[in-house]
């Protein structure tokens, strides 16, 4: 988290962008890891749990942030959780309404959207520092992020494990499900395999950076 | 055996359905505390600890607001109950054993935001368990969640002196190892239910 400014942030595109990539709390910050694994066995679940994140990420920093002069320095993190507590049974109701079959595919996991690090976070290190604007397109793009690499996860998943995406059946009858996958190993097994592919580009960046430095300094 | 008998509900909530490998509940405690098998014998140990106060608190509270008929106040009474309980364990640390206090360092206070600690309050009430049952089943939850912490920490002692290539270093490889040890474990799957 080198690059959090602990002043003001100028709203730029960066803001929004910087979740997606360079602070993704996934692949990156290594945050919220419980739903990443525990929802990500279909498409579906994966987007539904990646807005319901975004929706309380935003909402719950809109609010610590207009607060942020009247909480005391104390309590703040007691007042945080209670803040992201009371949206998140807000989504639990909503979610409850719009479609109970999401509801009972997510199970507790909406519910413990509460002790989802990466919000918690967010409010500590970025919303009870900068002003509205600046928290809600951070928060977006966090959100964002967190969405990406759910539906990453869980599009992986479901090709692999059940051979669909979305409910929609993709290779035709002879294709034997990886079921493995669908199952709890899976998720290891598939954000492990994600976290290598970042890991190899990295390291390529890096390694093609020292070549060109060599180069230079050979010249 | 009855799916109702302690017995059971202990031994499912700690291998057949374990919180960390086949539930995902408290994974950033496992990746963070692993490193050491000290660590994490003493950081699985504050869990249970903290697992039976919120259960039997959590257990009084739903009670108390089932009378009163205002059941949407429940996630917000739980995670305060945690949070308290929490502090309570930091205290007695702090005062009885400063080493492992400092030894534990940010994940203590982190403990409240242990998902496996808010999931075993929301899968009892939700089951809906009698109050043997509820500290069975958080018992055993906090055994499972040790077990696995042991694991991953003897694991990864014995991974320090493997050659990995330069790019699995870290985070990467730590999940995939968690990965082979949820198959491992899937091996238990026959012994009982399998839950949602």
């Amino acid at each position: 988290m080198a690059t959090l400014p602990d002043r003001r942030e100028e709203v730029t595109l960066d803001t929004f962008l910087r979740g997606l990539w360079q602070e993704n709390p996934v692949f990156v910050m290594l945050l919220g890891m419980c739903p990443v694994l525990a929802v990500t066995n279909s498409a579906i679940n994966a987007l539904a749990m990646g807005l319901a994140s975004t929706f309380v990420l935003v909402a719950s920093n809109s609010l610590v942030s207009m607060l942020r002069h009247f909480i005391p320095k104390q309590v703040r993190i007691a007042t945080y959780i209670i803040i992201i507590a009371t949206f998140v049974t807000m989504v639990d109701y909503a979610i409850q309404a719009i479609s109970l079959d999401l509801y009972n595919a997510l199970g507790a996991f909406i519910q413990l959207i509460v002790v989802n690090c990466m919000i918690l976070g967010r409010a500590e290190a970025y919303a009870s520092k900068q002003p509205l604007g600046a928290t809600i397109i951070n928060g977006l793009g966090i959100g964002a992020g967190f969405t990406l690499a759910l539906l990453s996860l869980g599009a992986v998943r479901e090709i692999l494990g059940a051979g669909s995406l979305f409910g929609i059946t993709l290779f035709g009858e002879n294709f034997q499900p990886w079921v493995v996958m669908i199952l709890p190993p899976g998720g290891f097994f598939v954000l492990g395999a994600w976290l290598l592919i970042f890991a190899w580009f990295r390291h390529r960046q890096q390694q093609h950076l020292s070549d060109v430095g060599v180069a230079q300094h050979e010249r | 055996m009855s799916a109702d008998s302690v017995t059971y509900i202990f031994l499912n909530a700690a291998i057949v359905n374990n919180f960390v490998l086949a539930m995902f509940l408290g994974i950033c405690p496992f990746l963070g505390v692993s490193a050491k098998r000290e660590t994490a014998w003493s950081m699985g140990l504050a869990v249970i600890f903290v697992m039976l106060v919120s259960s039997i608190c959590s257990y009084g509270i739903n009670w108390m607001l089932k009378l009163f008929e205002i059941e949407y106040l429940r996630l917000i009474c739980y995670i305060a109950v945690i949070a308290s309980a929490v502090q309570l364990v930091e205290m007695t640390m702090k005062k009885y054993s400063p080493a492992l206090f400092r030894a534990l360092g940010i994940f203590l206070p982190l403990i409240t935001t242990n998902c496996a600690i808010l999931g075993v309050a929301l899968f009892q009430t939700s089951r809906e368990y009698s109050f043997t049952q509820s500290i069975a089943f958080s018992l055993g939850a906090g055994v499972g969640f040790t077990i696995a912490l042991m694991l991953m920490a003897g694991l990864r002692q014995h991974l320090e002196l493997a050659k990995v290539p330069d790019v699995s270093q870290g985070a990467a490889l730590t999940i995939m190892l968690a990965g082979l040890l949820s198959l491992a474990f899937m091996g238990f799957a026959g012994l009982g239910a399998q839950y949602g």
